[in-house]
Formats: structure tokens, C-alpha cells, sequence
């Protein structure tokens, strides 16, 4: 079984967002990088499946140079080997390219599954997994929370639908997973994969280098941060002065208490 | 412009955000055309003030399947089709991306607003957990789903339109991707949405030691419990506690939030309560952006000074 596990970079989800000068762009230097919430489950799901039938783990990303060490920290939870496409450029690209440099650069890997996480925390476009799997004419499943695989021919995934509901899917292989968050529990690296990642291959692909279709994204008008419609009371002071203010407002505002 | 509108059916039941969506159409353009694979939805559809409504006709497109559907309506989007609009559903992000590649036209989620501007479309779309917004100007042809409560259905014009049925052939589809009956995990479940009062914990509770102080509180004020949804992937609280897109749709009186940061996927879920308070440690939590009353502070320190307070009166 050859498996494909997408993963992305993110800002963590505390993060402050703040626009660059021109207000083109964010600005990203005060960022702590880590790896998208999804993606980790994914990156779980992978080994395990890995763990059952045997195989091989191929953790794959885009991004800027530091991304790189997402690729090295599935590395070290124990998959195989790695694919960094390097965005060398100065340029952005929307889903829909983004998803056509993935195809040119994995297409000739001939991959069995392709897991990623259900969408990225930070553009959450969740596409990329649903994209490839029409490039590559493989079957697919959006939102697994679930997997029970026993060949090399199916897969059963139970998909996570709205207002709890659940469903059953049989897959044929090749197929691309989707993964919600909360699917497994990931593991941590050990300090023996730590070792091991280090002699494990990552192959890095610089983006300027390959001749895609893929063109920047050139339709973005503007970015801001969203303005608040509502009006908005502040609670403010020490906690104690804002347990009594609270209490003051459930009791006399709201009629709670 | 030409815009075409995709209408999800549920049970038999027009999908309530699709017809957001169509609404969303009717802003945008005169020439507004309503899709659906259901001649009970094409009917009803029928009644609004459109263009035309297609019914889109075969016996495999009666209950879903992404490969049947990404067919039949790659049949019938022409280039003419400036937008191709769908509620911001779990299917529509299931299936619209296979026809983002197959048709080569971009698919931009999750949008809170479209304006047509001189004959250019200008969606806006949300990232970084709805930290920011992003607008594009699109100009060729584009799929977009409009995510819950960005229009309101109850602004739909009424009006006569005719239906258009179209049998479709759907050739030889191979079927690799075979769905069997939905159903729900637990039955007698909490039903959050029957609840006035909501206390609902997210990932600020910090630590699963931390849950019955918001669930004392929870009882003190008379309201049931809730959570977002990593408490529940922690396995802290079960799944039918968890208000959001994948859990439950609420509208108390007060939704009380403590250490929820308020993504996108959870607001959907509780945007419509009646009166939001928040506290957060992280000021630029979207929570905030919608929340009646915010507190910038550790819940840690604050809540059990509240349950305190309640207890002395």
C-alpha cells in the first residue's frame, strides 16, 4: 500500500493577523508555524493503515522554505519519506493551481491513497484532497471519521455529514481521504524516530523549477480585517470586578439569576 | 450575467441555504437559473421570481453521489454560465471541487458576499479562522458556495417561472464510491437546540479537569452544556454536546461562551443566539465579532468567582 499524506504549514490559530504596508499581503514574520490541525490526523490515520497491511508512507507539501519541517516531523512519528515542493517564487496561487502543481509533481507516483486533513486552518479551502482525486482518477471521501481497510482493493470510510449525522462509504482504491480532526490520537515523535528522520529522504522540488499550468493567483482585490456589525459591551477589570459585573448583568440585564 | 443556481435537496426538503443562495443570485443579476435533480423542489422552485428552473432528470441522480452529480451538471454548465452558486453545504465541499478541476474554472468557498460590480463579480471570502477577509474580482466563469446566513431566504421575489426539464445522460459512470443509509450515532442524545441558556466550553478550558466548573455553572444558571469542537475530539465531552456545523444548530437566549474562539464552523452553529457572551483570553478571537458582551480574560480565574457570587445570592 502506497500512501500519500498531504500536509500544510500553518499559522497557529492564535496568531494575530496583520496586513503588510500596502496592505497586499499579511504579514507573516510574527507567525509560529505549525502544522495544520487536520493534517496531524491524517498523518496518524496513514501509520496506522501503514501498520495493518504494510507499505510505504510518502508525507508530501507546498510551501515556503520553513515548511519544510512539517515534512520532518511526520517523519519522525515514523513515515517513510518526504516531497517538498519549495514555493521559491514571490507569488500566492489559489486552490485550483495550487492543486495543478501537486498533480505534475505526484502523478507519476501512482499512489494507492492520498490522505490529507479536511481543510487548512489558515485558507481552509479544503479542496486539494476532492482536486486530486479527479486528476487522478481515484475515488474519494471528504470528512472521514473512520477507516476500516482489509485489501488492497476497498476501503471503508465512515464520512461525518451535517447535524449528526454519519454514513458509510465503500471506496475503491485509489482513493483520497479527506480526515476530520479527532479520527485517531496522533502520536508524538519519539526521540528514536527523531534519530531515524534524519537519515530518511526528503526530496525538495523548487517551484521556479517546474514547468506547470499553474498561474498566481491575479484576481485578489483587496484584504482587511472584517469590521464588527455588532454592538459590543466590555467587560473590563480584575476578575473579580468582572465576576461581579457579569453577575450584575445575568441578573438585572438578562433575568437570569 | 448569467448565473446558475445549484439547489441541494435533503430528505425531500429543499436545502434552507440554497435557497440563501438563489436569494444571493437574485441580488446579483436578472438572468438568475435555478438547478435541481428533484421535480418536487423544481415545482416549488417554480414559484420565485427566475429566469428558468431546470430540472435536471435521471433516475441516479435521486439520492447523492458525487461522481453522478459532478456529471450531470458538467452537462449542463455552458460558457455562458458567468457563476455557478451553492450553499456552503458538507456535499456541495464534497463534490463542487471534482468540477472545479474537470471544467478549469476556479471554486471559491465559503463566501460571505458577492456584489456585481459593472458586470464583475466581487466575492469575499473569509481566512485565517475568519480573521480576515479577501476580496476577489472575478471576471470569467467561477463556482461559488455562499456560506449559511450571508442572505436571507425570506427575501426571496416570487414570482412564475417555467421548469425546464432536461433528461440527462449520465453515460457509463464508473461507480467507485458507494454511500450506504445515513444515520446518527446516539439516539436520545442531548437536544441543545430546545435550550434558553447555553454554557459552552472551547479549547480555553485548557484541560479536561476544568469541565465540571463550566458545567456547575452550566447547572447554577439553569442551562445545559455545550462545547466546540476540539473538546470533543479531545474526548472531553461527547459528540452530542458539540454546536457547530457538525453538531448542533442553536438559538438560546444566552449562548455563554468560555474559551471558544468562534471559528467560522462553530458561529454557524450559534450565531443565531439571542444574546452572546464571551470570555477569551486572545482579544482578536472571532468569538468577539459577534458576542453581545466580551470579556478579555482568563475564565479560569473569572468563573469560579462568578459561581461564587451566584451561590451567595
Amino acid at each position: 500500500m502506497k500512501i500519500c499524506v498531504l500536509v500544510k504549514q500553518v499559522a497557529d490559530k492564535n496568531d494575530e493577523i496583520k496586513l503588510n504596508s500596502e496592505k497586499s499581503s499579511v504579514d507573516k514574520s510574527n507567525f509560529n508555524f505549525v502544522t495544520n490541525e487536520s493534517d496531524n490526523y491524517a498523518v496518524e490515520e496513514a501509520l496506522l493503515i501503514k501498520e495493518k497491511l504494510e507499505g510505504e508512507v510518502v508525507v508530501c507539501s507546498f510551501g515556503r522554505e520553513s515548511s519544510v519541517q512539517v515534512i520532518k516531523d511526520a517523519l519522525s512519528k515514523g513515515a517513510d519519506r518526504g516531497i517538498f515542493i519549495e514555493n521559491d517564487t514571490n507569488d500566492e496561487y489559489d486552490i485550483l493551481n495550487l492543486s495543478k502543481i501537486f498533480n505534475k509533481t505526484l502523478k507519476d507516483e501512482n499512489f494507492d491513497l492520498i490522505l490529507s486533513g479536511l481543510q487548512s486552518d489558515d485558507m481552509g479551502n479544503g479542496q486539494l484532497g476532492v482536486l486530486l482525486a479527479e486528476y487522478f482518477n481515484m475515488s474519494h471521501g471528504s470528512l472521514v471519521m473512520e477507516t476500516n481497510i482489509s485489501d488492497n482493493t476497498k476501503i471503508k470510510v465512515k464520512r461525518e455529514l451535517e447535524n449528526g449525522w454519519f454514513q458509510w462509504s465503500e471506496l475503491d482504491i485509489p482513493s483520497s481521504l479527506t480526515i476530520q480532526s479527532g479520527i485517531n490520537k496522533p502520536r508524538y515523535a519519539s526521540l528514536r524516530g527523531i534519530m531515524m528522520m534524519k537519515k530518511k529522504q526528503i526530496k525538495t522540488i523548487k517551484l521556479s523549477e517546474i514547468d506547470t499550468e499553474a498561474h498566481k493567483i491575479n484576481n485578489l482585490k483587496s484584504m482587511y480585517i472584517p469590521q464588527k456589525t455588532k454592538e459590543t459591551v466590555k467587560i473590563e477589570g480584575s476578575s473579580d470586578e468582572v465576576a461581579e459585573k457579569l453577575h450584575d448583568i445575568l441578573k438585572n440585564e438578562l433575568g437570569i439569576i | 450575467m448569467k448565473i446558475l443556481v445549484f439547489i441541494q435537496v435533503d430528505d425531500n426538503k429543499i436545502n434552507k441555504m440554497s435557497l440563501e443562495a438563489l436569494r444571493c443570485a437574485q441580488t446579483l443579476s436578472s438572468d438568475v437559473n435555478a438547478i435541481t435533480f428533484h421535480e418536487e423542489a423544481a415545482n416549488q422552485l417554480s414559484n420565485y421570481n427566475l429566469n428558468e428552473v431546470i430540472f435536471a432528470k435521471n433516475d441516479k441522480l435521486n439520492s447523492y453521489n458525487p461522481l453522478c452529480y459532478a456529471k450531470a451538471l458538467e452537462t449542463l454548465i455552458d460558457n455562458n454560465c458567468n457563476a455557478i452558486l451553492f450553499a456552503h453545504t458538507y456535499e456541495t465541499r464534497d463534490w463542487v471541487p471534482r468540477l472545479s478541476a474537470r471544467l478549469n474554472y476556479p471554486f471559491i468557498s465559503d463566501c460571505i458576499g458577492l456584489k456585481n460590480e459593472n458586470n464583475s463579480l466581487i466575492i469575499t471570502r473569509q481566512t485565517y479562522q475568519g480573521k480576515l477577509n479577501n476580496d476577489f474580482e472575478l471576471t470569467s466563469n467561477v463556482f461559488c458556495s455562499i456560506q449559511s446566513g450571508s442572505f436571507k431566504a425570506d427575501d426571496l421575489e416570487n414570482g412564475t417561472t417555467q421548469i425546464n426539464t432536461i433528461e440527462i445522460d449520465l453515460g457509463q459512470i464508473k461507480n467507485t464510491i458507494r454511500a450506504e443509509e445515513k444515520f446518527k450515532e446516539q439516539k436520545g442524545g442531548v437536544d441543545l437546540t430546545a435550550a434558553d441558556l447555553i454554557v459552552s466550553v472551547g479549547r480555553g478550558i485548557a484541560k479536561e479537569e476544568n469541565i465540571p466548573l463550566a458545567k456547575e455553572l452550566a447547572n447554577l444558571l439553569n442551562g445545559e452544556l455545550g462545547s466546540s469542537r476540539p473538546i470533543v475530539d479531545y474526548g472531553w465531552l461527547p459528540h452530542d454536546r458539540q454546536i457547530g456545523s457538525s453538531g448542533q444548530v442553536v438559538s438560546p437566549k444566552l449562548y455563554f461562551s468560555l474559551g471558544v474562539s468562534g471559528a467560522i464552523q462553530h458561529q454557524v452553529g450559534m450565531k443565531g443566539s439571542n444574546k452572546i457572551m464571551a470570555i477569551n483570553k486572545d482579544k482578536n478571537a472571532p468569538i468577539f465579532e459577534i458576542s453581545d458582551y466580551s470579556v478579555i480574560g482568563d475564565l479560569l480565574e473569572i468563573v469560579p468567582k462568578l459561581i461564587d457570587k451566584i451561590k451567595e445570592a
